[in-house]
């Protein structure tokens, strides 16, 4: 056994890993990094198709590209990175009897069995797709069907083609993605099936992955089956019509291969073992104004908190946690938190509370497409704000500041809450 | 030299097979196992309940119920020297209405009459107390300690690992085409060309039990697919019970159970469907819905937000009760068919019922002197501790390397399994559970594909999720 002691012990090097990481470095803190795979990069590494960066660095990049730009920094910096290598414990000690709060990271590598003690966690394990099982499609169980990430990894980093053709089941922008990389190596793609009215994924890739391949996509559609004893054969499909399905519409889609797009979870099982409280509305755990968790001293950032549209906006978020892990690494809290909680039509509001003296960026999912809507933040019957939006969606996080001007008058109300509506 | 001629051929490496073949390895003979499938333990034992029966379920004028309740008996003595997965976590049967007292008593009489260990009624607040999670509905039940859980593949495995110790020739990928007199003997010969001789022939093949009879001219019978659908929850559910819940059986299933299964998931069904083509292993949505509802009403708490996969089981169905005689057409042949529910539990017992109908069809049972009824302990990364984990890594660093997080198998199980003739991605999953986990294979799938090419030297477009044309990949880009 190996032992280490760090301020911040940081699971996962993925883009919140590297990007809170880099940040709390920067002020000075004792930082490792612990990575499962051989390098650093996360699920960065499997995207090469370009649209990464316009945010962060102006520029539009792939995946790998984007990837670099973080850990190219990482080699400058003192922060330790253990590659290889997997969690395989974590422990987080609540502060006890002349004790104070402590974190234990337990990982295992081809070198050994290594325990980390920390002030510290950064959680930053990402998310993972969602697989057949989770939305139960009914039928056979033959060779041919992969998650649309797995589908990836094997063609982009393993050069090997899942199959040629070609059905993808959910319209997730990993599925839309890879509908044209699946084109693009010479799979035919007949179809992308989505159970909802609206497509999943966002819109730019619904025009550039399907509509400028000439794949159809149809929406409202249900898998009522999976058919093909040794290989997939075809699936079979079909509409719901006023909220139900039109059985006798049903038809069927030959294919050799299937690909699922169906929804990413944030990956979650450490944090629960280690006590942590999750959000069902996300799958991540409950934040408050710092990103910090339930558990003192355990933070949250980037998919393994809620899933993100852009990465960009990851490393946003996962910088802003590296700050707010270095303040309460010196001691330093929030005098009081207003709590936030999702109102009618949104599905939830990330982080759950907010620090009335500071800028907060606030993080929300709309469960309806509306155009010319409005965002109202109210505290009982006060409208702090209203936020004038061209188009919300599910499928497009939406991000806003609230600040002192917002919530300044809140400061002084006991139990003051917050509610975000979509009215 | 002349050929080779086996005391025994036994057609089928189920769980039948497998215990046959482990308990023939303690005598002086030449075995061999022959399997159709790509892999042991392929066909109707990889895909059922994994309960050992508690010995209320049939009446005792039955051949299958004598051999569940001396099988069953026969478990602790089987995984002390196999180590596989074994729990003696006991059955609940819950009484919803007070209506269900009848049936129930009846079940209880007859485990009594069985000789079921320790069997006993509960009221409504002993159930409660036995299984928390139950419905409030709850209005009593009743309770075998003795019922436990087991993971029926790593059983075949470990059964069949033990006599292949103990000198059991195996062949896989051996699929049964023809049989012939040759003098005394068997001539069988597989549909890739190759074939065996043998003295005696045991029919343990499953589904197909009754094509194989008939290969040999022996008993006309047909062997029906009975379909269970199943759902599997992740390891996480807040919906896990410690014991086996039954609902009040039916007639015609023991109807649709939660069973927490050794390695830590849930396992809810089965459902029964009687069907037309043996081969039909497809789910359907109406069923998997019943499931869901079925179990519910017996633990409320059920979500299917803990999902993580669906799969059937098809039991072989002749009559009510198991086929197992010596043929009264072909001397020689002894049949061992329709071995459904409580098949796996009866299993061990089976093995000795069997082996026994061998010596009264003139078989010598020369004990062996130096039978090895002991298996060495594989280790499993997720069973260690850092400690022992550490030490291992320190002679092989692969023990370090975490293939499936999920269930947390390391790289030299994965390779273990490999070297051990699972090369089927099935095969990797039935051996080690890498895949089997709440990813199903999402993140691992990769790693795992690489390890076998690495190890068998198989491009990527030959390796199969579970043989024939199962083939996993379609190329290269």
């Amino acid at each position: 056994m190996m032992y280490g002691t760090f301020d911040v012990v940081v699971l996962g090097g993925g883009a919140a890993g590297m990007a809170s990481a880099l940040e709390m470095d920067r002020r000075g803190w004792r930082v490792a990094i612990i990575e499962r795979e051989s390098r650093l990069g996360g699920i960065l590494l499997q995207c090469i198709h370009t649209g990464f960066g316009l945010i962060e660095f102006d520029e539009e990049l792939s995946g790998p590209e984007f990837a670099e730009r973080l850990s190219d920094r990482i080699p400058g910096s003192k922060i330790t990175v253990f590659v290889g290598s997997t969690v395989i414990g974590f422990e987080s000690m609540e502060e006890g009897k002349g004790k104070a709060a402590g974190q234990v990271v337990t990982f295992a590598s081809a070198k050994g069995v290594t325990r980390l003690e920390s002030r510290a966690v950064v959680l930053a394990m990402g998310c993972r797709e969602r697989n057949r099982g989770n939305v139960r499609i009914p039928g056979t169980r033959p060779a041919g069907i992969f998650t649309a990430g797995l589908a990836q990894r094997l063609v982009n980093i393993d050069g090997i083609m899942p199959g040629r053709e070609v059905v993808i089941i959910g319209s997730g922008d990993i599925g839309l993605v890879m509908a044209r990389r699946m084109a693009w190596s010479g799979a035919r793609v007949h179809a992308v099936v989505e159970i909802l009215p609206r497509p999943s994924g966002l819109p730019r890739n619904v025009v550039q992955c399907l509509n400028d391949f000439g794949i159809p996509l149809y929406l409202s559609h249900v898998t009522t089956a999976i058919k093909g004893k040794d290989r997939v054969r075809s699936i079979e499909v079909c509409p719901v019509e006023n909220g139900a399905l039109a059985i006798s519409k049903a038809f069927e889609l030959p294919c050799d291969t299937l690909l699922l797009s169906v929804g990413l979870v944030p990956e979650n099982e450490l944090s629960r073992d280690a006590g942590v409280q999750l959000n069902p509305a996300t799958g991540g755990p409950r934040v408050d104004s710092q990103m910090m968790s339930s558990k003192s001293g355990v933070f949250a950032c980037g998919n393994v908190l809620h899933v993100h549209d852009l990465v960009d906006n990851v490393v946003e978020e996962a910088r802003r946690t590296g700050a707010f892990v270095s303040f309460w690494l010196e001691g330093t809290r929030p005098s009081r938190e207003i709590k936030v909680k999702a109102g009618s039509k949104v599905r939830y509001v990330c982080p759950g509370s907010l620090d009335p003296a500071s800028n907060n960026q606030v993080s929300l999912r709309s469960l309806v497409v509306k155009d010319g809507a409005q965002l109202e933040i109210r505290a009982g019957e006060i409208v702090v704000k209203r936020i004038m939006k061209n188009h919300v969606r599910p499928s497009e996080m939406i991000t806003f500041n609230l600040g002192t001007t917002e919530l300044g008058a809140l400061a002084h109300i006991d139990d003051a809450t917050i509610e975000i509506s979509i009215p | 030299m002349g050929e080779r001629v086996f005391d025994v051929a036994i057609i089928g490496a189920g769980v039948s097979g497998a215990n046959i073949a482990r308990h023939l390895s303690s005598y002086e003979l030449d075995v061999i196992l022959l399997e159709g499938e790509e892999d042991i333990s392929f066909g109707v034992s990889k895909a059922n309940s994994g309960i050992v029966h508690g010995g209320f379920h049939h009446d005792g004028r039955y051949l299958k119920s004598r051999l569940e309740v001396r099988g069953a008996a026969m478990f602790d003595r089987l995984a002390d020297e196999l180590g596989f997965p074994f729990q003696r976590c006991g059955i609940i049967a819950v009484a919803l209405h007070p209506d269900d007292f009848g049936a129930l008593g009846q079940l209880y009489e007859r485990g009594r009459a069985n000789g079921a260990p320790g069997i006993e009624m509960c009221s409504r607040e002993r159930m409660l107390e036995l299984e928390p999670k139950l419905t409030p509905e709850t209005v009593g039940g009743l309770y075998a300690p003795c019922g436990g859980i087991v993971e029926p593949y790593r059983f075949v495995f470990s059964l069949v690992e033990s006599a292949i110790k103990n000198g059991l020739e195996l062949r896989t990928n051996w699929r049964l085409e023809s049989a012939s007199r040759e003098g005394a003997s068997w001539r069988l010969c597989a549909s890739t060309g190759s074939s065996v001789l043998a003295s005696r022939i045991v029919n343990a093949a499953g589904l197909r039990a009754d094509e194989v009879s008939q290969l040999f001219s022996a008993e006309d019978f047909t062997i029906k697919g009975r379909k269970g659908q199943y759902w599997l929850l992740d390891r996480l559910t807040r919906s896990k019970p410690s014991r086996v819940v039954f609902p009040v059986p039916s007639a015609i299933s023991k109807g649709v159970l939660v069973v927490p299964t050794v390695e830590g998931t849930v396992l809810l069904g089965p459902t029964a469907t009687e069907l037309d083509d043996k081969d039909d292993a497809a789910t359907t949505r109406d069923e998997l819905e019943y499931i869901l509802r079925s179990a519910r009403t017996l633990i409320p708490s059920i979500s299917e937000t803990d999902v993580i996969a669906t799969f059937s089981g098809t039991r072989p169905v002749l009559g009510e009760d198991f086929m197992i005689q010596r043929s009264g057409l072909v001397p020689g042949l002894v049949q061992v068919a329709g071995i459904q529910s409580p098949g796996l539990t009866a299993s061990p017992a089976i093995g000795e019922y069997v082996t026994g109908l061998l010596a009264q069809d003139g078989l010598d049972l020369v004990p062996k002197q130096d039978w090895r009824p002991l298996l060495d302990r594989a280790p499993h990364a997720r069973d260690l501790s850092f400690e022992e984990l550490d030490q291992l890594i320190e002679i092989n660093p692969a023990w370090g390397s975490i293939v499936c997080r999920c269930e947390r198998v390391s790289e030299a199980e994965i390779v273990n399994a490999i070297r051990s003739g699972h090369h089927t991605l099935d095969g990797i999953k039935f051996y080690t559970r890498a895949q089997m986990g709440r990813c199903q294979g999402g993140f691992c799938g990769a790693r795992i594909l690489q390890l076998i090419m690495r190890e068998t030297g198989l491009a990527a477009g030959e390796i199969t999720k579970r043989g024939g044309n199962t083939t996993v990949i379609g190329g290269v880009v």
